[in-house]
């Protein structure tokens, strides 16, 4: 590795942004439209929408069918979410390890590219409700927020209004209601589902999707194709790379750097950050880009990595950290599902049920006022319909059937978009036993110190998640539908930490310096100069898929700077 | 990959067209069957890559009796071309079919490939019944369970496949609708 290239007279960005995701990318768009010129680091190459997203793509375009080079997918080596899906990550990547502490799981997504996770991620867009902001005020566990609903209010409308989510207007606690663009209708499965529902008491909505289905800012209105997860060539859906990075940087003051692996944040001797270390990926050598202000917005984890591997004399437990706090406090969201397969959708006409990249419908958790024997909530996402066939596809009926010739291709026809899924989503509670820290023993291919994991599901989760496996069994039996109890308890069917891709809560916000790195703006108690705005200032994790809260806070916190740097205070 | 240019093109045309305006039906089903023009253009006459002609002919014919029609859906190409970047799976075809080849000789004197339909099927009754637990034949129902598994796959991944099975999507539209005479048939059933 080379000598930091730092001349004297490189120029100082008024504002460096780690990571171009969620956060990074509102942040860049807020301080672009406010007249602030940005560098924004991204650690991934840049992205071709064109080029890159398999979008509209037939299985048999590419001759392994989807399964991957050599058929990697029946090796279980499956590329995740498939091999069309529009990610340029994974859970592990070449030569960038993280270790997990033992008698723990936690698997962790990373996408290097720029957009980060959300040119593939699911488009939930759900608001957190009143009570989610003050859950130790409500029921004595966990910490309330700095903030409260009304604070971030205006900036969901924000953000709904720019990104374009669909919903309808409910007046649910749980599910506030938001800035919503029409909802496609329910496809004929979730129509079936609603029925149920209704029946059982639980409230089947329209979804919550970040897809536009009216032309919005220049970009078109969705094409119902179903494949938001490929990424979407005309920016129908929210991804940051398309929506804001791009578009604010025909404005002239966005100077994007890719390939740029962020390893330290530079400090003076008052404490102040002054420089970002990074690593060129494509050289291999160190850079340094000097700064007035800096945003971490490179994940939930990896902003808490390069805190802690910031360390100098002045702060030796690594940045903004006298708190202690950094690295603690780390949840995803629980996740459990289930499937069946639904009589009354058998021998159906077939038809085009490929719609929004998402469910037309979704429950909101609609049990808060109830007292129940775990803590907080779900949500329930649905799946079912038509999908374009891919490998692996009748799987189930493989396994239900012995045959072979016409008997089988009978079995599949009639199998074929019968089936209807249901996946919960709900709070995890901070504990002791759940944090990533530095791992002394291992660096990465760049030569930087790796997190490592401590992960502990508790009772909370566990009971949540047995009340998932009963609602779903009662919806899928109400429906018409067998299910096969599975056995064995709720450790073993509850998804592994990370899993979920809902990591938040590792640098968390709090009025108390001594408890929390970060003030209720997301800046650094410690160090003034320096912001979070991922999910890791989240000090829950509600029943609610955390991007929209990550876009509105981080608007929020994009405006408190610039407005920070006019009165001259950073 | 064997998406050219005229799927990108398309996808361009797409894209610049949905900015201007909603998508008419007509152009999406343009999308559809300008990608289909592109699989046909990438056919003709195959060569084993992994296999020999003889293993090859053999999986074949083995893919269309287990899947009608699997041939249509290049299957055999398919777990050739895998197996030729994948030693892994071609020790399991290439075993395989030596597998059934000695077995067909010894059950019924001709190897597989010129054996009569009725002494496939004896065979592969045995191989696909999972009540048998006879240890002489575990290995030919493993390799069953793969041909199948992936016979299965490459028909239904296949131009030919997805058409027999009715997906209709993949077209883009202006407009979400749920057919009513589906939605009927559905919430009368439920």
């Amino acid at each position: 590795m080379g000598m930091p290239q730092v001349m004297r007279s490189a120029p100082v960005a008024d504002v460096v942004i780690i990571g171009s995701g969620a956060g990074g990318g509102t942040v860049t768009k807020v301080l672009a439209d406010l007249g602030v010129s940005v560098t924004l680091l991204e650690a991934g190459p840049m992205l071709h929408p064109e080029k890159d997203f398999k979008e509209h793509m037939w299985p048999y375009q590419v001759p392994h069918r989807g399964s991957g080079e050599g058929g990697a997918s029946y090796f279980g080596r499956a590329r995740p979410f498939g091999w069309f899906s529009a990610h340029a990550g994974g859970w592990e990547l070449a030569g960038e390890p993280y270790t997990v502490a033992e008698g723990s799981k936690f698997r962790w997504f990373r996408s290097r590219i720029v957009g980060g996770r959300t040119n593939h991620y699911g488009r939930i867009s759900l608001r957190y409700a009143d009570y989610d902001f003050k859950p130790h005020s409500r029921d004595g566990i966990g910490t309330d927020w700095p903030i409260s609903y009304e604070d971030i209010s205006p900036y969901y409308d924000k953000a709904e209004r720019f990104i374009g989510v669909t919903g309808s207007k409910e007046g649910l606690r749980s599910a506030p209601d938001g800035i919503f663009q029409p909802c496609p209708p329910p496809r004929v499965h979730e129509a079936l589902i609603k029925k149920a529902s209704d029946k059982l008491g639980i409230p089947c909505v329209a979804n919550r999707l970040a897809v536009i289905t009216k032309p919005t800012n220049g970009r078109a209105a969705c094409h119902y194709c179903g494949q938001c997860g490929r990424g979407c060539i005309s920016a129908s859906n929210y991804s940051s790379a398309q929506v804001q990075v791009f578009p604010a940087m025909k404005t002239g003051r966005v100077n994007l750097i890719t390939n740029a692996m962020a390893r330290e944040l530079i400090t003076d001797s008052e404490g102040k950050v002054t420089a970002v270390s990074y690593i060129d990926r494509i050289t291999r050598t160190e850079k340094q880009v000097k700064c007035r202000t800096v945003v971490l917005a490179a994940s939930c984890c990896e902003s808490t990595r390069l805190l802690l591997n910031s360390k100098s004399s002045r702060h030796s437990n690594g940045l903004g950290n006298s708190s202690g706090a950094v690295g603690r406090y780390l949840t995803d969201n629980t996740g459990f599902g289930m499937s069946a397969s639904i009589p009354a959708l058998r021998g159906m006409p077939h038809h085009d049920s490929d719609g929004m990249g998402g469910a037309h419908l979704y429950m909101p958790w609609w049990l808060w006022d109830k007292k129940l024997d775990f803590p907080r909530g779900y949500h329930i996402e649905l799946g079912g319909g038509y999908g374009m066939p891919q490998i692996g596809t009748f799987g189930s009926v493989l396994e239900r059937e012995d045959g072979y010739g016409e008997s089988l291709k009978k079995a599949i026809y009639e199998d074929y978009g019968t089936h209807v899924s249901f996946a919960g989503r709900g709070e995890m509670i901070p504990n002791e036993d759940t944090y990533c820290e530095i791992d002394p023993d291992v660096v990465d291919k760049w030569g930087i110190p790796v997190l490592k994991f401590h992960f502990k599901w508790t009772e909370a989760e566990l009971k949540q998640v047995e009340h998932m496996e009963k609602t779903f069994t009662d919806i899928i039996q109400t429906m018409g539908g067998t299910v096969t109890a599975r056995p064995g308890p709720a450790s073993e069917k509850i998804s592994t930490g990370g899993e979920i891709i809902h990591e938040v809560g590792s640098i968390r916000m709090g009025d108390d310096p001594k408890r929390a790195p970060l003030n209720k703006y997301c800046q650094s108690h410690d160090v003034k100069n320096l912001f979070v705005a991922d999910a890791a200032p989240f000090v829950s994790n509600p029943d609610k898929n955390p991007t929209l809260t990550i876009c509105a806070l981080a608007w929020r916190t994009a405006e408190y700077l610039a407005e920070e740097m006019r009165k001259g205070n950073v | 990959m064997s998406d050219g240019i005229t799927r990108r093109e398309t996808l361009a045309a797409i894209a610049a067209m949905a900015l201007a305006g909603p998508l008419e039906l007509a152009e999406a089903q343009h999308v559809h069957q300008a990608t289909a023009a592109d699989a046909k253009a990438a056919g003709g006459m195959y060569t084993p890559k992994a296999l020999t002609r003889h293993e090859f002919d053999s999986l074949r014919a083995l893919c269309d009796v287990i899947v009608p029609g699997a041939s249509k859906g290049n299957a055999a190409e398919f777990i050739d071309l895998l197996s030729s970047q994948n030693p892994e799976m071609a020790a399991i075809y290439t075993g395989g079919l030596a597998w059934l080849d000695e077995a067909m000789k010894r059950g019924y004197s001709t190897d597989f490939l010129t054996a009569r339909a009725e002494d496939r099927t004896a065979m592969l009754d045995k191989l696909a019944s999972r009540r048998n637990n006879n240890p002489d034949l575990a290995a030919g129902a493993r390799f069953f369970y793969w041909t199948r598994r992936m016979a299965v796959d490459a028909y239904y991944t296949s131009a030919a496949g997805i058409k027999e099975l009715g997906y209709m999507g993949n077209k883009g539209m202006t407009e979400f609708k749920v057919p009513k005479n589906a939605l009927d048939y559905a919430l009368k059933r439920s």
